[in-house]
C-alpha cells in the first residue's frame, strides 16, 4: 500500500465560539508510531474524539476539515464507523467489565456465535455464544502481546498492570485493526510495566499497525515514536522526527507562549530574601485519588501570590484539598506560627484559610440555593457569623443581606439580586460567588484552584484581575493552583511545580519556557546534569 | 460569548413561564385540573358545599403533620421518608400507653404527643444510622424497612401485656384489638377546642392551631443554624463537608425530627378520627404523605412548609370532594381507586424526573 | 529484562492472585454467600418439626407450591442479570395473566384449551406492560426498584378502575355471574373451576407411601413446564442476548462504548420478565381454581422477591438454583409457620405474623445489605 494510512487535514473545531483546534494536519504512515504531545487542554483529546467520531463532537456542532483513511474520505460520524474502518482506541480510563473473564472482555459485543433453532425464528441475538472460538481468538490476540495470562480469569482479580494489555488485546482482536489510538496509556502503569507496553507498541508497529500515541511523558516519546506532533492551545506548533528533538526542545514547544504581563517585581525572588513564611507546609501527604501527594514542603510568604503548577495527575490539586481537610492527609501545617490540624475542615476554616475549589459545581456551590445562601453559609457554620444572639441561633437576615449586597457590588457579580439561584449564573459569575464565599471567611490565606476552568475568555481575565486586586488592595495572600501555566505566569510572584506528588522546584514567572517545560516533565535536574 | 458575563443575567418572561411550567409539571397540572373538574361537578350537582368544606378543613388538619414529617427527611437529602410507619408506630404506642394509664382529654393528648415525640426521635435516631449506611437507596430500603417494622409490631400488639379492657378483646383471645375506639378519651379534643361555625362551615380551630404551631416551628427551624446546615447537607453533601459540617450527623437529625413528627402526626390524626388502628393499618400511610408533599410542588430533593400545606390541602380536597361526586355519578368505591392512582402516579412522576443539579444516583 | 523473564514474573503474579482469590472464594462462598439459605434451612427444619405435620403431607404441599410458584420466582432472574435489581414490576405481568383468565372465563372456555388460550392472551398483554415498564425504568435509572414498587401500586389502581368500573360498562361481559349485582364491575372472586388443574391434571403420578393415607401426587406437566423454563433461561444466558444482559448489568457506560444498545437491552430484559410472570400467574391460578379479582396479584412481586432472596440471591446476582431453593424454603416456611406458631406459643396468628415479618424483613435486609456493599465498593 502506498500513501499514508491516516490523513487529518486542516481539522478545526470550536466549542461555542471557543476555538479548541485551529487547523491540525497529521499524516500517519502504515506501521508508524506517531506521538502527539501537549499540555492539558492543548486539544489532544478533542482531536482523538473527532477521529473516533465520539457523540460529544457531533452534539456540539461537529468539526471542519477532512479525514482520509487509506486515501478514502472517512465518514467518522460514530464510534461504530471508526471501528468498521479499522481504528481501535484504548481510552484513558479502563473500559473493562470486572465481572467478565479476560476472554469475555476481549470479545465484548463481537462474540462469535453459532446459529440454533431459536435464532432462526427470533433473530441473531438468540444465537449461542461460541465459547471455544472466543477462547481461541482471545488466546491469539493475547499471544500477539506475549501475555501468558489465562483468558478464563475474571478481570476483577487481576493486577492493574494487566488491564491496559487486555484493552490492547481487545483492539488487536478486531480483524481489520489498522490504526491503534492509545490515550495516555502509561499514566497509571509502573515504570517496568510502562517499558513493556512501549516495547509491545513497537512490536505492533513492526507488524504494520499504525499507532497514534498520546502522552505527556516526553522521554517515552523520544524512545518509541517515528514522528512527533506538538500541540499547544489547539495549534499544531511542530511536527518532527525524534532525531531532531530533545526533551528540552519538546518541553519548550509544549508550554511556550507569550507572557501577557508579569505583575510585579517588588516581591522577593529567591527564598533567601523572603521574610518569615505566613504558611509553612511540611511533609504533606494527601490521599486524593488521581492527585496524590507524597511529601511536599512549601512556604508561603505573606502578601504574595504563589502559583502551583504541574501536569494533571501529579498532585498539584491535592495541596489545597489536603490542607483544607477534604481528603485524608498527614504532615505539618503552620499558619502564622500556629499549627493547624489536618483532616479537620472546621479548624482549617477557623484558622484563617479559605478555599475556592476546582470543582465549582460539585463542591463549590449549592446550585439550587440563592447567591446569598451560597455566600454566607460557610461562614455561618464554621465561624458563627450572621446569627442572632440567643439560644436558638436564628439566622440574621439583615446583616447577611447587607453583606451579600456589598459582595455583589464589590466583586461585580452580575445577577438579578441576592435571591437568584446560582445555577442560573454564568461560569464567571459563579466563580465570583465562590470567591465571595471564601472572602466572607476573612481569610489570611486564600487557596484558589483552577479559577478559570470552564469560564469563557472575557470572564477569565476578570476573575484573574479580581484575584490580583484582592492581593494588592486587601492584602490577601493567595495560593493559586492552575493547569494553565500562562495564567500562573501572568499573575503569580513565584510558581511552584509539582511532579509525581513532590515539589520539583520553584521558578520565577519570567523564567524560560524551556525550564518550565522541563520542570513539569520532571526532567530539569536530569537535563542540567546532561548539559554540564 | 465573552460579553455574556458582563451583562446582568435576566430571565425573560417567556423563560419564566416555561420554568414555572417545568417546575409545576404535567402531573401536577393534571391533578389540579382534576380538582377543578371535581369542584365544578360538585357545584353542578348541588352538593352541600358547607359540609364538604368542613370536611376538607378537618382532613387537612388531621393529615398536615404527617406530611410535614417529610420535610426534614427530604431536606437532609434522604428523600421522602418512606419508612414513616416507623414513626407512626411510635405514636400509636404512645396513645395506647395513655389509655393504659387511663388518661383522657388534654392531659391524655399531651401525654400521648410528648411520649410519641420522644419515642419517634429515638427511633429516628437509630433509623438515621441505618440510612447513613445505605446512601442512595434510602427510598427502597425505607419502604421495606417500614413494612418489616409494621409486621414485627403485629407480634408486639399480639403479645404485649396491656390490661385496659378498652383495648384487649372483650371475650378472651390474646392481644390488642385491631381498632381501638378513643372517642371518649382523646376524641376530637383538638377539633372541638375553640371550634366555631361560619356560613355553615365548621372550623376545627384547635386542630388547625396545632398544625400551624408545627408549621411555624419547622419554618423557624429552617432559619436556624442547624436548620440551614441540614438543608446544606441535603442540597450538596460535598459542599457541606467542605464547610466542616458532619453530613451523617445532620442526616440523623433529619431522620429524628421526621419520625418524631410522624409519631405526633398520628396522635393528632387519631384524636380527630376517633380510633387508633393497629396491626397492618399503618402499612401504606407513608405513601399518602409522600404523595401529598409532591403534589404541593416538592421534589425528591427539595421541600418546604409551603409545599406541605398546599399539597395536603389539594390532596385532601380531591379525596373529600371526589367521594360525594363519585357517589352520585358512578359508584361508591371509586374515590379510593382515584386516591391510589393519584398518589402513586405523582410519586412515579417525581421518580422519573431528572433532578437538576443533584447527583441522585 | 528479557521477554521470558517478564513472562514468568507475570505468571507468578497471576498464580499468587489466583491462589488468594481461590482461598477467599472458598470462605466467602460457603459462609457469606450461603448464610441466608442456611439460616432458612435451619428455620424450616425447626418449624417443620414443631408444626407436627406428617412428612408426606408436607412433601405434597411443597410439591404443589413449587409447581405453581417457581415460574414467578424465576421470572426475576433476567432483570437482576441486566443490573436492574429486583423487578417489583412483575405485578403487571400477573395482571396480564388475570386479564387472560377474565377473557377466557367470559367466553366460557374450559380445560387445557382454555388454559392455553389464557396463556396466549396474556403474552401480548405482558409484552405491552413490560415495554411500558422498561421505558419507565429507563427514565429512572438507578431507582428501578422503588419505581417498580410504586408502579405496582399505581398499576393496581388502574387495574381496579378497569375491573371495577369499566367491566360490564365499557367492556362487555357476557356472563352475568361474573359481575356484581349492579351489573358493573367484577365480583371479588372469579370462578375458574372449568380450568382448575387444567395443566396439573394432564398427568399426575400418585405415589403411595405405606402407613400414610395421602399419596404423594406429582403434577408432571407443571413441573415439566418449570424444567423447560429453567433450561430456556440457562440457554438464554449463553446466547448473544444473554451476554448483552450481563454486560449492561455490570456497567452501562462500558457496554454503551462497546456498541451495545443499553436502553433497548434493558427494555427487552423487563419484557422477558413480565411475560414469564404473566405465564407464571396463569399457572398459579389454574392450580387454585379461582381468582381473588382484587387480591391475587397484589403480593406476587413481594413474595417472589422474598423467595429468591431467601434462596441466596442478591440484588445484583441470581441463579436458577437460588430461585428454586428459595421457592422451596419460602413456601415451606409458609406452610409450617402458622402451625409451628400455634404449637409453640399457642396461637396460629403468631406464626402468620412471623411469616409476614420474614417476608418483608428479608427484602429490607437484602436491600440494605446491597446498598451498604455498593457504597463500600465505591470507596
Amino acid at each position: 500500500m502506498t500513501g499514508p494510512r491516516l490523513e487529518m487535514k486542516n481539522i478545526r473545531k470550536d466549542y461555542f465560539g471557543n476555538k479548541v483546534l485551529k487547523g491540525i494536519n497529521i499524516a500517519v504512515e502504515p506501521g508508524e508510531v506517531h506521538a502527539i504531545v501537549g499540555e492539558n487542554g492543548a486539544g489532544k483529546s478533542t482531536l482523538m474524539n473527532i477521529l473516533f467520531g465520539m457523540p460529544v463532537i457531533h452534539s456540539t456542532g461537529g468539526f471542519k476539515g477532512k479525514i482520509l483513511f487509506n486515501g478514502k474520505p472517512a465518514p467518522s460520524s460514530s464510534p461504530e464507523d471508526a471501528m468498521a474502518l479499522g481504528i481501535g482506541m484504548v481510552h484513558q480510563e479502563f473500559m473493562l467489565l470486572p465481572g467478565f473473564t479476560v476472554m469475555e472482555n476481549i470479545k465484548l459485543n463481537r462474540e462469535p456465535t453459532i446459529p440454533n433453532i431459536w435464532s432462526r425464528f427470533l433473530g441473531d441475538k438468540m444465537k449461542t455464544l461460541d465459547i471455544q472460538k472466543m477462547r481461541k481468538d482471545a488466546r491469539a490476540s493475547l499471544e500477539k502481546l506475549d501475555l501468558g495470562i489465562d483468558e478464563m480469569l475474571k478481570v476483577a482479580g487481576l493486577p492493574v498492570g494487566f488491564m491496559q494489555f487486555i484493552e490492547i488485546a481487545r483492539e488487536l482482536d478486531k480483524d481489520n485493526l489498522q490504526l491503534l489510538v492509545l490515550d495516555e496509556p502509561t499514566a497509571v502503569l509502573t515504570e517496568a510495566d510502562a517499558d513493556t507496553l512501549l516495547e509491545t507498541v513497537k512490536r505492533l508497529s513492526k507488524q504494520g499497525i499504525s499507532v497514534l500515541f498520546i502522552t505527556h511523558r516526553l522521554d517515552e516519546v523520544l524512545k518509541i515514536s517515528d514522528k512527533i506532533t506538538v500541540l499547544r492551545d489547539g495549534e499544531q506548533v511542530a511536527t518532527m522526527k525524534p532525531e531532531e528533538a530533545t526533551v528540552g526542545k519538546l518541553a519548550e514547544l509544549m508550554v511556550g507562549r507569550k507572557i501577557q504581563a508579569v505583575t510585579r517585581k517588588d516581591k522577593c525572588e529567591t527564598d533567601m530574601e523572603c521574610p518569615e513564611p505566613l504558611l509553612s507546609i511540611r511533609n504533606l501527604h494527601v490521599e486524593m485519588p488521581g492527585e496524590e501527594l507524597h511529601g511536599v514542603n512549601l512556604d508561603v510568604v505573606p502578601g504574595e501570590i504563589l502559583g502551583i503548577g504541574g501536569l494533571a495527575g501529579h498532585g498539584k490539586i491535592g495541596i489545597a484539598n489536603g490542607i483544607m481537610g477534604l481528603y485524608p492527609s498527614t504532615g505539618e501545617i503552620v499558619l502564622n506560627g500556629k499549627p493547624v490540624p489536618l483532616n479537620n475542615p472546621i479548624a482549617a476554616l477557623n484558622s484563617g484559610m479559605a478555599f475556592v475549589s476546582e470543582d465549582r459545581r460539585g463542591i463549590g456551590l449549592l446550585l439550587e440555593d440563592s447567591i446569598e445562601m451560597n455566600i454566607i453559609v460557610q461562614a455561618m457554620q464554621s465561624q458563627g457569623k450572621f446569627l442572632k444572639k440567643g439560644i436558638i441561633q436564628l439566622m440574621d437576615f439583615e446583616t447577611s443581606r447587607r453583606h451579600t449586597e456589598k459582595m455583589i457590588k464589590d466583586l461585580d457579580i452580575r445577577c438579578t439580586g441576592p435571591d437568584q439561584l446560582t445555577r442560573r449564573l454564568s461560569g464567571g459569575n459563579q466563580q465570583k460567588v465562590c470567591i465571595a464565599k471564601a472572602l466572607t471567611l476573612e481569610p489570611r490565606v486564600l487557596f484558589v484552584s483552577e479559577p478559570t476552568r470552564g469560564i469563557d475568555v472575557g470572564a477569565k481575565r476578570l476573575v484573574l484581575n479580581l484575584l490580583v486586586e484582592l492581593n494588592r488592595k486587601a492584602g490577601v495572600t493567595i495560593v493559586m493552583t492552575s493547569s494553565e501555566l500562562a495564567e500562573l505566569r501572568s499573575v503569580c510572584d513565584r510558581i511552584a511545580i509539582i511532579y509525581k506528588g513532590r515539589l520539583e522546584g520553584i521558578l520565577p514567572p519570567d523564567d524560560s519556557n524551556e525550564r518550565f517545560g522541563l520542570m513539569m516533565a520532571g526532567a530539569l535536574t536530569h537535563h542540567m546534569k546532561e548539559v554540564s | 460569548m465573552p460579553e455574556d458575563s458582563l451583562v446582568p443575567e435576566k430571565t425573560t418572561m417567556k423563560e419564566r413561564i416555561l420554568d414555572f411550567y417545568r417546575d409545576f409539571g404535567v402531573a401536577r397540572l393534571i391533578i389540579f385540573a382534576f380538582l377543578l373538574f371535581l369542584l365544578a361537578s360538585a357545584l353542578f350537582l348541588k352538593l352541600p358545599m358547607e359540609q364538604i368544606l368542613s370536611s376538607v378543613l378537618t382532613r387537612f388538619g388531621m393529615n398536615g403533620i404527617l406530611v410535614l414529617a417529610m420535610i426534614p427527611s427530604i431536606q437532609s437529602g434522604a428523600g421522602p421518608n418512606f419508612a414513616l410507619p416507623l414513626g407512626i408506630t411510635c405514636g400509636i404506642v404512645a396513645t395506647t400507653l395513655s389509655i393504659e394509664f387511663d388518661m383522657a382529654g388534654f392531659s391524655g393528648l399531651f401525654f400521648s404527643i410528648g411520649v410519641a415525640a420522644i419515642l419517634g426521635a429515638i427511633t429516628g435516631f437509630f433509623y438515621g444510622i441505618l440510612l447513613n449506611k445505605v446512601k442512595g437507596q434510602e427510598m427502597t430500603v425505607g419502604t421495606y424497612f417500614g413494612f418489616s417494622i409494621v409486621s414485627l409490631m403485629c407480634i408486639f400488639w399480639f403479645l404485649a401485656p396491656y390490661k385496659s379492657p378498652e383495648m384487649i378483646w372483650p371475650y378472651g383471645g390474646s392481644g390488642l384489638r385491631v381498632t381501638i375506639a378513643i372517642q371518649d378519651r382523646l376524641g376530637k379534643v383538638l377539633d372541638n377546642f375553640l371550634s366555631f361555625d361560619i356560613f355553615g362551615v365548621t372550623v376545627p380551630t384547635g386542630l388547625l392551631l396545632i398544625l400551624a404551631f408545627f408549621c411555624l416551628a419547622l419554618w423557624i427551624f429552617s432559619r436556624t443554624k442547624t436548620g440551614i446546615a441540614l438543608s446544606t447537607v441535603g442540597s450538596n453533601p460535598r459542599f457541606a463537608e467542605s464547610s466542616g459540617l458532619n453530613v451523617n450527623r445532620y442526616r440523623i437529625i433529619g431522620s429524628s425530627i421526621s419520625h418524631a413528627l410522624g409519631a405526633v402526626g398520628i396522635v393528632v390524626y387519631a384524636q380527630s378520627f376517633g380510633f387508633i388502628q393497629l396491626y397492618m393499618a399503618p402499612l401504606f400511610m407513608a405513601f399518602f404523605a409522600v404523595a401529598s408533599i409532591l403534589i404541593g410542588g416538592a421534589s425528591l430533593k427539595r421541600a418546604t412548609v409551603t409545599h406541605a400545606i398546599i399539597g395536603t390541602f389539594l390532596f385532601q380536597s380531591i379525596l373529600v370532594v371526589s367521594m360525594p361526586v363519585a357517589n352520585v355519578v358512578v359508584a361508591d368505591n371509586i374515590a379510593d381507586v382515584i386516591r391510589i392512582i393519584i398518589s402513586n402516579g405523582i410519586i412515579l412522576y417525581a421518580l422519573t424526573r431528572r433532578e437538576i443539579g443533584g447527583d441522585v444516583s | 529484562m528479557t521477554a521470558d523473564n517478564r513472562d514468568q514474573s507475570k505468571k507468578l503474579m497471576l498464580q499468587e492472585a489466583e491462589e488468594i482469590t481461590y482461598k477467599e472464594r472458598i470462605w466467602k462462598y460457603y459462609l457469606r454467600k450461603n448464610v441466608v439459605p442456611i439460616f432458612f434451612v435451619v428455620l424450616c427444619v425447626f418449624g417443620g418439626y414443631y408444626s407436627g405435620l406428617s412428612l408426606p403431607f408436607l412433601i405434597n404441599e411443597i410439591i404443589t407450591r413449587m409447581a405453581r410458584n417457581s415460574f414467578l420466582v424465576i421470572s426475576l432472574i433476567i432483570p437482576i442479570l441486566a443490573g436492574m435489581g429486583l423487578n417489583f414490576g412483575i405485578v403487571l405481568g400477573a395482571m396480564a395473566g388475570q386479564f387472560g383468565y377474565i377473557a377466557t372465563a367470559n367466553f366460557q372456555m374450559a380445560g387445557f384449551s382454555g388454559f392455553a388460550v389464557t396463556t396466549l392472551i396474556s403474552i401480548p398483554l405482558s409484552i405491552l406492560f413490560g415495554w411500558l415498564t422498561g421505558k419507565l425504568f429507563n427514565q429512572a435509572k438507578g431507582k428501578e426498584m422503588i419505581t417498580g414498587i410504586i408502579l405496582g401500586f399505581f398499576a393496581n389502581g388502574i387495574y381496579q378502575l378497569i375491573c371495577l368500573y369499566f367491566m360490564g360498562n365499557f367492556i362487555p361481559i357476557r356472563i352475568p355471574t361474573m359481575l356484581l349485582s349492579t351489573g358493573i364491575g367484577l365480583r371479588n372472586t372469579l370462578d375458574i373451576k372449568s380450568m382448575h388443574y387444567a395443566l396439573d391434571n394432564l398427568w399426575k403420578i400418585r405415589i403411595n407411601i405405606p402407613g400414610f393415607i395421602f399419596p404423594i401426587i406429582i403434577p408432571v406437566f407443571t413441573l415439566l413446564a418449570v424444567a423447560v423454563l429453567c433450561l430456556a433461561i440457562h440457554f438464554l444466558i449463553r446466547t448473544k442476548l444473554g451476554q448483552e444482559f450481563r454486560a449492561v448489568g455490570q456497567n452501562r457506560h462500558i457496554a454503551e462504548v462497546a456498541g451495545i444498545k443499553v436502553d433497548r437491552t434493558r427494555v427487552i430484559a423487563i419484557i422477558f420478565s413480565t411475560v414469564l410472570a404473566g405465564i407464571g400467574q396463569v399457572i398459579f391460578l389454574q392450580n387454585l381454581g379461582n381468582i381473588n379479582t382484587y387480591g391475587s396479584h397484589v403480593q406476587v412481586g413481594t413474595f417472589a422477591v422474598a423467595a429468591i432472596l431467601i434462596g441466596g440471591a442478591s440484588v445484583s446476582k441470581a441463579t436458577i438454583g437460588q430461585a428454586l431453593l428459595g421457592t422451596l424454603l419460602f413456601h415451606t416456611l409458609f406452610i409450617v409457620s402458622p402451625l409451628a406458631g400455634k404449637n409453640l406459643i399457642g396461637d396460629a396468628m403468631i406464626g402468620e405474623y412471623f411469616r409476614v415479618f420474614v417476608t418483608y424483613g428479608v427484602i429490607g435486609l437484602a436491600l440494605a445489605l446491597h446498598a451498604w456493599q455498593a457504597r463500600q465498593k465505591r470507596r
